[in-house]
Protein backbone atom coordinates (compact mmCIF):
# COMPACT_ATOMS: atom_id res chain seq x y z
CA UNK A 1 0.00 0.00 0.00
CA UNK A 2 2.74 2.74 0.91
CA UNK A 3 4.55 1.44 -2.23
CA UNK A 4 2.29 2.31 -4.70
CA UNK A 5 1.31 5.59 -2.42
CA UNK A 6 4.76 6.32 -3.43
CA UNK A 7 4.99 5.23 -7.28
CA UNK A 8 2.02 7.40 -7.96
CA UNK A 9 3.14 10.53 -5.66
CA UNK A 10 0.06 10.24 -3.24
CA UNK A 11 1.46 12.63 -0.51
CA UNK A 12 2.29 15.42 -3.86
CA UNK A 13 -1.27 15.33 -5.58
CA UNK A 14 -2.27 15.68 -1.72
CA UNK A 15 -0.23 19.31 -1.84
CA UNK A 16 -1.41 19.96 -4.64
CA UNK A 17 -4.86 19.32 -4.21
CA UNK A 18 -4.80 22.34 -0.91
CA UNK A 19 -3.15 24.45 -3.40
CA UNK A 20 -5.22 23.94 -6.37
CA UNK A 21 -8.40 24.58 -3.54
CA UNK A 22 -7.03 28.27 -2.13
CA UNK A 23 -6.65 29.39 -6.33
CA UNK A 24 -10.44 30.35 -5.84
CA UNK A 25 -11.17 33.93 -6.58
CA UNK A 26 -13.08 34.48 -2.97
CA UNK A 27 -9.72 33.43 -1.31
CA UNK A 28 -8.05 36.75 -2.80
CA UNK A 29 -6.47 38.61 -0.13
CA UNK A 30 -4.49 41.74 -1.63
CA UNK A 31 -5.44 45.10 -0.96
CA UNK A 32 -4.95 47.12 -3.74
CA UNK A 33 -3.12 49.83 -1.60
CA UNK A 34 -3.21 53.10 -3.16
CA UNK A 35 -6.50 52.84 -4.61
CA UNK A 36 -8.44 50.70 -1.86
CA UNK A 37 -7.35 52.24 1.61
CA UNK A 38 -6.92 49.81 4.65
CA UNK A 39 -9.95 50.45 7.04
CA UNK A 40 -7.77 50.47 10.38
CA UNK A 41 -9.28 49.61 13.71
CA UNK A 42 -11.12 52.50 15.49
CA UNK A 43 -8.33 51.87 18.64
CA UNK A 44 -5.71 51.98 15.73
CA UNK A 45 -2.65 53.95 17.80
CA UNK A 46 -1.42 56.35 13.99
CA UNK A 47 -0.66 59.82 13.84
CA UNK A 48 -1.21 62.32 17.11
CA UNK A 49 -3.36 64.98 17.17
CA UNK A 50 -4.06 67.56 19.48
CA UNK A 51 -7.42 68.45 20.04
CA UNK A 52 -9.80 71.65 19.59
CA UNK A 53 -12.92 72.63 20.96
CA UNK A 54 -14.96 72.57 17.95
CA UNK A 55 -17.51 75.28 19.43
CA UNK A 56 -14.51 78.28 19.66
CA UNK A 57 -11.59 76.79 18.34
CA UNK A 58 -9.44 76.95 21.31
CA UNK A 59 -7.43 73.75 22.68
CA UNK A 60 -8.46 71.04 24.85
CA UNK A 61 -4.81 71.28 26.02
CA UNK A 62 -4.37 72.80 29.49
CA UNK A 63 -0.58 72.82 29.01
CA UNK A 64 -0.37 70.47 32.32
CA UNK A 65 3.08 69.02 30.98
CA UNK A 66 1.76 65.10 31.93
CA UNK A 67 2.00 63.64 28.72
CA UNK A 68 5.67 64.84 28.44
CA UNK A 69 6.41 63.28 31.67
CA UNK A 70 4.60 59.90 30.77
CA UNK A 71 6.78 59.60 27.53
CA UNK A 72 9.73 57.00 27.90
CA UNK A 73 11.38 58.89 24.65
CA UNK A 74 10.61 62.47 26.35
CA UNK A 75 9.86 63.51 22.24
CA UNK A 76 7.10 66.08 23.53
CA UNK A 77 8.20 69.48 24.63
CA UNK A 78 5.37 72.04 25.78
CA UNK A 79 5.09 75.24 26.64
CA UNK A 80 2.85 77.49 28.43
CA UNK A 81 2.01 81.02 29.83
CA UNK A 82 0.51 82.14 32.52
CA UNK A 83 -2.92 84.61 31.92
CA UNK A 84 -3.19 87.62 34.26
CA UNK A 85 -6.38 88.02 33.66
CA UNK A 86 -8.03 84.69 34.11
CA UNK A 87 -4.85 83.25 36.68
CA UNK A 88 -4.58 80.24 34.11
CA UNK A 89 -1.73 78.66 32.13
CA UNK A 90 -2.53 78.74 28.86
CA UNK A 91 -0.38 76.49 25.91
CA UNK A 92 1.89 78.40 23.53
CA UNK A 93 3.72 75.75 21.36
CA UNK A 94 3.65 71.80 21.41
CA UNK A 95 6.28 69.81 19.47
CA UNK A 96 6.12 66.47 18.71
CA UNK A 97 8.68 64.42 17.27
CA UNK A 98 7.17 61.96 15.26
CA UNK A 99 10.62 60.60 14.29
CA UNK A 100 11.27 59.12 17.39
CA UNK A 101 7.41 58.26 18.28
CA UNK A 102 6.88 54.13 18.74
CA UNK A 103 3.28 55.19 19.02
CA UNK A 104 2.75 52.99 22.97
CA UNK A 105 -0.36 55.45 23.74
CA UNK A 106 1.14 56.54 26.66
CA UNK A 107 0.87 59.95 26.50
CA UNK A 108 -2.57 59.62 25.60
CA UNK A 109 -3.52 57.48 28.42
CA UNK A 110 -2.09 59.93 30.66
CA UNK A 111 -3.89 63.23 29.02
CA UNK A 112 -6.46 63.79 32.10
CA UNK A 113 -8.49 66.21 29.22
CA UNK A 114 -8.02 64.27 26.56
CA UNK A 115 -6.91 66.72 24.33
CA UNK A 116 -3.61 64.29 23.21
CA UNK A 117 -5.05 61.53 20.88
CA UNK A 118 -3.82 58.77 18.76
CA UNK A 119 -5.59 58.90 15.51
CA UNK A 120 -6.52 56.57 12.84
CA UNK A 121 -4.14 58.69 10.14
CA UNK A 122 -1.43 56.21 9.30
CA UNK A 123 0.11 58.36 6.31
CA UNK A 124 2.72 60.19 7.94
CA UNK A 125 5.60 60.03 5.23
CA UNK A 126 7.51 63.22 4.34
CA UNK A 127 10.71 64.52 2.46
CA UNK A 128 12.80 66.19 5.00
CA UNK A 129 13.57 65.08 8.59
CA UNK A 130 12.46 68.28 9.96
CA UNK A 131 9.07 66.97 8.74
CA UNK A 132 8.44 64.55 11.08
CA UNK A 133 8.90 67.32 13.93
CA UNK A 134 5.10 68.37 14.18
CA UNK A 135 4.47 71.88 15.78
CA UNK A 136 1.06 72.73 17.08
CA UNK A 137 -0.76 73.68 14.21
CA UNK A 138 0.44 70.36 12.55
CA UNK A 139 -0.82 67.71 15.41
CA UNK A 140 -4.09 70.43 15.19
CA UNK A 141 -4.82 69.82 11.22
CA UNK A 142 -3.54 66.18 10.90
CA UNK A 143 -1.47 65.30 8.17
CA UNK A 144 -2.46 65.44 4.77
CA UNK A 145 -0.95 62.91 2.79
CA UNK A 146 -1.53 62.91 -1.66
CA UNK A 147 -4.46 61.83 -2.46
CA UNK A 148 -3.62 59.49 -5.79
CA UNK A 149 -6.41 59.23 -8.52
CA UNK A 150 -6.45 55.55 -9.44
CA UNK B 1 40.87 17.46 11.27
CA UNK B 2 42.02 18.91 8.20
CA UNK B 3 43.83 15.83 7.08
CA UNK B 4 40.46 14.07 6.32
CA UNK B 5 38.97 16.42 4.20
CA UNK B 6 37.31 15.79 0.64
CA UNK B 7 40.12 15.20 -2.27
CA UNK B 8 42.92 16.27 0.21
CA UNK B 9 41.65 20.21 -0.05
CA UNK B 10 41.99 22.59 2.94
CA UNK B 11 39.63 23.41 5.55
CA UNK B 12 37.10 25.65 4.08
CA UNK B 13 35.97 29.13 6.09
CA UNK B 14 32.48 30.61 4.91
CA UNK B 15 30.60 33.23 5.96
CA UNK B 16 26.50 32.85 6.27
CA UNK B 17 25.16 35.77 7.42
CA UNK B 18 24.29 38.58 8.58
CA UNK B 19 23.03 39.24 5.20
CA UNK B 20 21.22 36.02 4.69
CA UNK B 21 17.30 35.87 4.60
CA UNK B 22 17.75 32.15 5.90
CA UNK B 23 19.24 33.46 8.91
CA UNK B 24 15.98 34.76 10.20
CA UNK B 25 17.74 38.45 10.73
CA UNK B 26 21.14 39.82 11.41
CA UNK B 27 22.75 36.22 12.57
CA UNK B 28 26.20 35.59 10.70
CA UNK B 29 27.79 32.04 10.86
CA UNK B 30 31.25 31.04 10.82
CA UNK B 31 31.13 27.86 8.93
CA UNK B 32 34.37 25.51 8.53
CA UNK B 33 33.48 23.28 5.67
CA UNK B 34 34.64 20.30 4.14
CA UNK B 35 33.06 20.26 0.67
CA UNK B 36 29.39 20.50 1.68
CA UNK B 37 30.37 19.05 5.36
CA UNK B 38 30.12 21.18 8.13
CA UNK B 39 32.60 20.44 10.49
CA UNK B 40 31.84 22.97 12.79
CA UNK B 41 29.69 26.44 13.68
CA UNK B 42 30.30 29.78 15.02
CA UNK B 43 27.53 32.36 15.71
CA UNK B 44 28.53 35.78 15.68
CA UNK B 45 25.93 37.63 17.01
CA UNK B 46 25.03 41.58 18.12
CA UNK B 47 24.07 42.93 14.88
CA UNK B 48 20.74 43.96 16.61
CA UNK B 49 22.00 45.00 19.93
CA UNK B 50 20.49 48.09 21.07
CA UNK B 51 21.06 47.46 24.77
CA UNK B 52 17.35 46.96 25.97
CA UNK B 53 18.75 46.04 29.59
CA UNK B 54 20.28 48.93 29.81
CA UNK B 55 17.41 51.57 28.06
CA UNK B 56 15.25 49.61 30.81
CA UNK B 57 17.26 50.60 34.05
CA UNK B 58 16.28 54.74 32.54
CA UNK B 59 13.17 54.31 32.45
CA UNK B 60 10.33 54.02 34.62
CA UNK B 61 8.53 50.18 35.15
CA UNK B 62 5.80 52.06 32.78
CA UNK B 63 7.22 53.59 30.34
CA UNK B 64 9.71 50.50 30.06
CA UNK B 65 6.21 48.47 29.09
CA UNK B 66 6.50 49.24 24.79
CA UNK B 67 10.20 48.67 25.03
CA UNK B 68 9.97 44.60 25.91
CA UNK B 69 7.72 44.49 22.86
CA UNK B 70 10.65 45.01 20.15
CA UNK B 71 12.38 41.99 21.97
CA UNK B 72 10.79 39.23 20.66
CA UNK B 73 8.61 41.10 18.01
CA UNK B 74 7.07 38.19 16.86
CA UNK B 75 5.82 37.73 20.03
CA UNK B 76 5.07 40.71 21.39
CA UNK B 77 2.48 40.03 23.62
CA UNK B 78 4.10 37.54 25.28
CA UNK B 79 6.85 39.58 26.10
CA UNK B 80 4.52 42.20 27.43
CA UNK B 81 2.91 39.69 30.02
CA UNK B 82 6.59 38.29 31.08
CA UNK B 83 7.67 41.79 31.74
CA UNK B 84 4.06 42.69 33.50
CA UNK B 85 3.97 39.40 35.35
CA UNK B 86 7.77 40.27 36.75
CA UNK B 87 6.82 43.75 38.24
CA UNK B 88 3.35 42.50 39.60
CA UNK B 89 5.32 40.48 41.61
CA UNK B 90 8.16 42.69 42.80
CA UNK B 91 4.62 44.86 43.77
CA UNK B 92 2.63 41.94 45.52
CA UNK B 93 -0.24 43.38 43.09
CA UNK B 94 -2.64 41.00 42.78
CA UNK B 95 -4.26 40.97 38.66
CA UNK B 96 -8.08 40.64 38.39
CA UNK B 97 -9.59 37.63 37.07
CA UNK B 98 -11.05 38.92 34.00
CA UNK B 99 -7.80 40.93 33.14
CA UNK B 100 -5.90 37.37 33.65
CA UNK B 101 -8.08 35.56 31.67
CA UNK B 102 -7.58 38.13 28.59
CA UNK B 103 -4.32 38.15 28.81
CA UNK B 104 -3.92 33.82 28.51
CA UNK B 105 -6.62 34.59 25.33
CA UNK B 106 -4.37 36.98 24.12
CA UNK B 107 -1.12 35.33 24.69
CA UNK B 108 -2.34 32.33 23.50
CA UNK B 109 -3.35 33.87 20.03
CA UNK B 110 0.28 35.59 20.09
CA UNK B 111 1.65 31.86 20.24
CA UNK B 112 -0.57 31.09 17.07
CA UNK B 113 0.68 34.14 15.12
CA UNK B 114 4.27 33.45 15.86
CA UNK B 115 3.94 29.78 15.20
CA UNK B 116 2.62 30.57 12.25
CA UNK B 117 5.15 32.62 11.01
CA UNK B 118 7.89 30.31 11.92
CA UNK B 119 6.27 27.29 9.80
CA UNK B 120 5.57 29.99 6.98
CA UNK B 121 9.50 30.84 7.09
CA UNK B 122 10.89 27.16 8.31
CA UNK B 123 8.98 25.95 4.98
CA UNK B 124 10.34 28.56 2.84
CA UNK B 125 13.91 27.38 4.00
CA UNK B 126 13.51 24.44 3.06
CA UNK B 127 11.68 25.05 -0.51
CA UNK B 128 8.25 24.95 -0.11
CA UNK B 129 7.56 28.60 -1.12
CA UNK B 130 3.57 28.25 -1.10
CA UNK B 131 2.86 27.38 2.64
CA UNK B 132 4.40 31.14 3.49
CA UNK B 133 1.25 32.71 2.42
CA UNK B 134 -1.11 30.59 3.70
CA UNK B 135 0.65 31.20 7.06
CA UNK B 136 0.83 34.93 6.43
CA UNK B 137 -2.91 35.08 5.21
CA UNK B 138 -4.15 33.15 8.45
CA UNK B 139 -1.52 35.26 10.75
CA UNK B 140 -3.30 38.43 9.60
CA UNK B 141 -6.80 37.36 11.04
CA UNK B 142 -4.83 37.37 14.29
CA UNK B 143 -3.01 40.62 14.18
CA UNK B 144 -6.40 41.81 13.47
CA UNK B 145 -8.07 40.95 16.63
CA UNK B 146 -4.43 42.95 18.18
CA UNK B 147 -5.51 45.58 16.55
CA UNK B 148 -9.22 45.91 17.19
CA UNK B 149 -7.95 45.24 21.17
CA UNK B 150 -5.22 47.51 21.77
CA UNK B 151 -4.74 49.33 18.54
CA UNK B 152 -1.59 47.65 17.04
CA UNK B 153 -0.29 45.01 15.29
CA UNK B 154 3.00 43.70 15.98
CA UNK B 155 4.46 46.12 19.09
CA UNK B 156 1.34 45.90 20.72
CA UNK B 157 2.08 47.52 24.58
CA UNK B 158 -1.11 45.39 25.03
CA UNK B 159 -0.84 44.89 28.96
CA UNK B 160 0.08 47.14 31.79
CA UNK B 161 1.74 46.65 35.01
CA UNK B 162 -1.54 45.30 37.50
CA UNK B 163 -3.77 44.54 34.86
CA UNK B 164 -5.55 45.70 31.62
CA UNK B 165 -5.19 49.18 29.77
CA UNK B 166 -7.87 48.31 27.55
CA UNK B 167 -11.37 46.64 28.03
CA UNK B 168 -12.50 44.28 25.62
CA UNK B 169 -13.87 45.68 22.20
CA UNK B 170 -17.97 44.83 21.58
CA UNK B 171 -17.66 41.49 19.85
CA UNK B 172 -14.16 40.36 21.13
CA UNK B 173 -15.84 36.47 22.41
CA UNK B 174 -17.19 36.39 18.92
CA UNK B 175 -14.09 37.38 17.14
CA UNK B 176 -12.25 34.96 18.61
CA UNK B 177 -14.73 32.12 18.70
CA UNK B 178 -14.94 32.73 15.14
CA UNK B 179 -10.91 31.91 14.75
CA UNK B 180 -11.12 29.06 16.24
CA UNK B 181 -13.13 27.57 14.04
CA UNK B 182 -11.90 28.98 11.15
CA UNK B 183 -8.45 28.15 12.09
CA UNK B 184 -8.49 24.29 13.04
CA UNK B 185 -9.10 23.48 9.15
CA UNK B 186 -6.01 25.99 7.97
CA UNK B 187 -3.62 23.35 10.20
CA UNK B 188 -5.04 20.40 8.91
CA UNK B 189 -4.64 22.37 5.39
CA UNK B 190 -0.88 22.90 6.50
CA UNK B 191 -0.38 19.51 7.49
CA UNK B 192 -1.52 18.11 4.30
CA UNK B 193 0.60 20.53 2.70
CA UNK B 194 3.60 19.13 4.71
CA UNK B 195 3.34 16.59 6.61
CA UNK B 196 3.61 13.44 4.37
CA UNK B 197 5.21 15.64 2.14
CA UNK B 198 8.17 13.68 0.61
CA UNK B 199 10.66 16.17 0.24
CA UNK B 200 9.42 17.38 3.50
CA UNK B 201 10.28 14.56 5.37
CA UNK B 202 13.24 13.59 3.50
CA UNK B 203 14.96 17.18 4.36
CA UNK B 204 14.01 17.19 8.24
CA UNK B 205 14.15 13.24 9.08
CA UNK B 206 17.16 12.72 11.10
CA UNK B 207 18.40 16.26 10.87
CA UNK B 208 19.47 18.36 13.70
CA UNK B 209 19.14 16.13 16.37
CA UNK B 210 19.07 17.04 20.01
CA UNK B 211 18.60 14.52 22.86
CA UNK B 212 16.72 15.06 25.63
CA UNK B 213 19.97 15.43 28.04
CA UNK B 214 21.79 17.51 25.60
CA UNK B 215 19.08 19.71 25.68
CA UNK B 216 19.29 20.10 29.51
CA UNK B 217 22.56 20.69 29.78
CA UNK B 218 22.37 23.68 27.12
CA UNK B 219 19.88 25.20 28.57
CA UNK B 220 17.42 24.65 25.76
CA UNK B 221 13.65 24.73 26.72
CA UNK B 222 10.32 25.04 24.25
CA UNK B 223 9.34 23.35 21.72
CA UNK B 224 12.73 22.25 21.10
CA UNK B 225 12.85 20.43 24.74
CA UNK B 226 9.77 19.16 24.61
CA UNK B 227 10.74 17.58 21.07
CA UNK B 228 13.27 15.44 22.78
CA UNK B 229 11.05 13.64 25.05
CA UNK B 230 11.11 16.32 27.99
CA UNK B 231 7.50 16.84 29.14
CA UNK B 232 8.28 20.60 30.67
CA UNK B 233 6.39 23.31 30.01
CA UNK B 234 5.88 26.72 32.33
CA UNK B 235 2.02 26.63 31.76
CA UNK B 236 1.63 23.48 33.64
CA UNK B 237 5.07 23.32 35.93
CA UNK B 238 4.51 26.82 37.57
CA UNK B 239 1.00 28.19 36.49
CA UNK B 240 1.11 31.98 36.16
CA UNK B 241 -1.92 34.25 35.04
CA UNK B 242 -4.52 31.22 35.85
CA UNK B 243 -3.19 28.49 33.00
CA UNK B 244 -3.83 26.26 35.97
CA UNK B 245 -7.68 26.52 35.30
CA UNK B 246 -7.57 25.08 31.84
CA UNK B 247 -7.19 21.80 30.63
CA UNK B 248 -4.49 21.43 27.91
CA UNK B 249 -2.21 18.40 26.88
CA UNK B 250 1.53 19.51 26.20
CA UNK B 251 2.89 17.67 23.57
CA UNK B 252 5.89 15.63 23.28
CA UNK B 253 7.83 13.72 20.68
CA UNK B 254 10.95 11.57 21.00
CA UNK B 255 13.75 11.70 18.55
CA UNK B 256 14.58 15.20 19.26
CA UNK B 257 14.77 16.11 15.06
CA UNK B 258 13.52 18.47 13.15
CA UNK B 259 10.83 16.71 12.03
CA UNK B 260 9.31 16.35 15.34
CA UNK B 261 9.77 19.48 16.28
CA UNK B 262 7.72 20.50 13.24
CA UNK B 263 4.73 17.93 14.76
CA UNK B 264 5.14 19.40 17.98
CA UNK B 265 4.94 23.58 17.11
CA UNK B 266 1.46 22.01 14.60
CA UNK B 267 0.24 20.33 17.74
CA UNK B 268 1.14 23.30 19.78
CA UNK B 269 -1.62 25.62 17.87
CA UNK B 270 -3.97 22.99 18.21
CA UNK B 271 -3.80 23.16 21.85
CA UNK B 272 -3.85 26.82 22.03
CA UNK B 273 -7.03 26.86 20.17
CA UNK B 274 -8.10 25.00 23.05
CA UNK B 275 -7.30 26.95 26.18
CA UNK B 276 -8.78 29.90 24.00
CA UNK B 277 -11.96 28.40 23.32
CA UNK B 278 -12.21 27.52 27.20
CA UNK B 279 -10.89 30.53 28.40
CA UNK B 280 -13.61 32.67 25.94
CA UNK B 281 -15.92 31.22 27.42
CA UNK B 282 -15.37 31.43 30.75
CA UNK B 283 -14.03 35.69 31.21
CA UNK B 284 -15.63 36.79 34.29
CA UNK B 285 -16.84 40.04 34.82
CA UNK B 286 -15.24 42.57 36.92
CA UNK B 287 -12.20 45.30 36.94
CA UNK B 288 -9.21 45.18 34.77
CA UNK B 289 -6.84 46.53 36.68
CA UNK B 290 -5.21 46.01 40.13
CA UNK B 291 -4.63 48.86 43.06
CA UNK B 292 -1.51 50.06 41.75
CA UNK B 293 -0.92 54.06 41.89
CA UNK B 294 -0.05 56.27 39.24
CA UNK B 295 3.62 55.94 40.54
CA UNK B 296 5.06 52.68 40.83
CA UNK B 297 7.26 52.46 42.85
CA UNK B 298 8.33 48.84 44.46
CA UNK B 299 9.70 48.37 47.73
CA UNK B 300 13.71 47.21 47.90
CA UNK B 301 13.87 43.86 46.48
CA UNK B 302 14.23 41.77 43.29
CA UNK B 303 11.58 39.23 41.28
CA UNK B 304 12.09 36.76 38.88
CA UNK B 305 9.08 35.68 36.58
CA UNK B 306 9.46 33.22 34.18
CA UNK B 307 6.71 32.73 31.13
CA UNK B 308 6.20 30.10 28.61
CA UNK B 309 6.90 32.13 25.31
CA UNK B 310 6.04 30.17 22.14
CA UNK B 311 9.92 30.15 21.80
CA UNK B 312 10.91 28.51 25.06
CA UNK B 313 11.25 29.73 28.78
CA UNK B 314 11.17 33.61 28.93
CA UNK B 315 12.38 34.92 32.14
CA UNK B 316 12.32 38.22 33.45
CA UNK B 317 14.80 39.30 36.51
CA UNK B 318 14.02 42.91 38.01
CA UNK B 319 15.83 44.65 40.89
CA UNK B 320 14.56 47.47 42.64
CA UNK B 321 16.44 49.81 45.17
CA UNK B 322 13.07 51.97 45.79
CA UNK B 323 13.01 54.20 42.98
CA UNK B 324 10.70 54.79 40.17
CA UNK B 325 13.67 52.76 37.87
CA UNK B 326 14.21 49.62 38.09
CA UNK B 327 17.81 49.23 39.15
CA UNK B 328 18.83 46.32 37.39
CA UNK B 329 16.85 44.59 34.37
CA UNK B 330 17.70 41.13 32.95
CA UNK B 331 15.79 39.41 30.45
CA UNK B 332 16.53 35.56 29.76
CA UNK B 333 15.70 35.17 25.68
CA UNK B 334 14.43 31.44 24.82
CA UNK B 335 16.32 32.16 21.20
CA UNK B 336 19.50 33.66 23.05
CA UNK B 337 19.87 30.43 25.22
CA UNK B 338 18.56 27.64 22.36
CA UNK B 339 21.11 29.26 19.57
CA UNK B 340 24.04 27.88 21.53
CA UNK B 341 22.79 24.55 20.99
CA UNK B 342 23.13 25.30 16.83
CA UNK B 343 27.03 24.20 16.63
CA UNK B 344 26.19 20.51 17.98
CA UNK B 345 23.20 20.25 16.00
CA UNK B 346 24.82 20.94 12.83
CA UNK B 347 27.93 18.98 13.65
CA UNK B 348 28.59 16.51 10.77
CA UNK B 349 25.80 18.11 8.57
CA UNK B 350 25.12 19.29 5.12
CA UNK B 351 25.28 23.56 4.77
CA UNK B 352 21.78 23.12 3.85
CA UNK B 353 21.14 21.52 7.02
CA UNK B 354 21.99 24.18 8.86
CA UNK B 355 19.82 26.52 6.76
CA UNK B 356 16.94 24.00 8.13
CA UNK B 357 17.94 23.95 11.52
CA UNK B 358 18.18 27.51 12.38
CA UNK B 359 14.58 27.42 10.76
CA UNK B 360 13.76 24.86 13.28
CA UNK B 361 15.12 26.62 16.26
CA UNK B 362 12.81 29.65 15.76
CA UNK B 363 15.21 32.67 16.46
CA UNK B 364 14.16 35.81 16.64
CA UNK B 365 17.19 38.37 16.68
CA UNK B 366 15.56 41.14 18.21
CA UNK B 367 15.59 38.53 21.23
CA UNK B 368 19.12 37.35 20.52
CA UNK B 369 21.13 40.44 20.69
CA UNK B 370 18.03 42.46 23.06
Amino acid sequence: MSLLKKVFLVDLFQGLWVTFRNQHPKYIYTEQYPAERPKVAERYRGAPRLNINPDNGETLCIACNLCALACPETLIVVTSERNEATKRKELTTFTYDTSRCMFCGLCEDACPVDALELTQDFEMATYTREGQIWDRQTLEEGPKPTQYKC
Amino acid sequence: MSETTFLDSTELVLNMGPQHPSTHGVLRVILKLDGEKVLGTDCVIGYLHRGVEKIGENRTYAQFNPYVDRMDYVAAISNGLGYCLAVEKLLSVEVPARAQCVRVILTELNRIASHLLWLGTHALDIGAITPVFYCLREREEALKIFEKYCGARLTTHAFRIGGLQYETYDGFEQDIRDFNKWFLPKVDEYEELLTNNRIWVGRLKGVGILSGDECKEYGVTGPVLRAAGVKWDIRKALPYSGYEKYEFDIPIRENGDTYDRYIVRMQEMRQSVRIMAQAVEAIPEGPIMGKVGKVIKPAVGEAYVSIEAPKGELGYYVVSDGSTQPYRLRVRPPSFVNLQALDRMVAGGLIADVVAIIGTLDIVLGEVDR
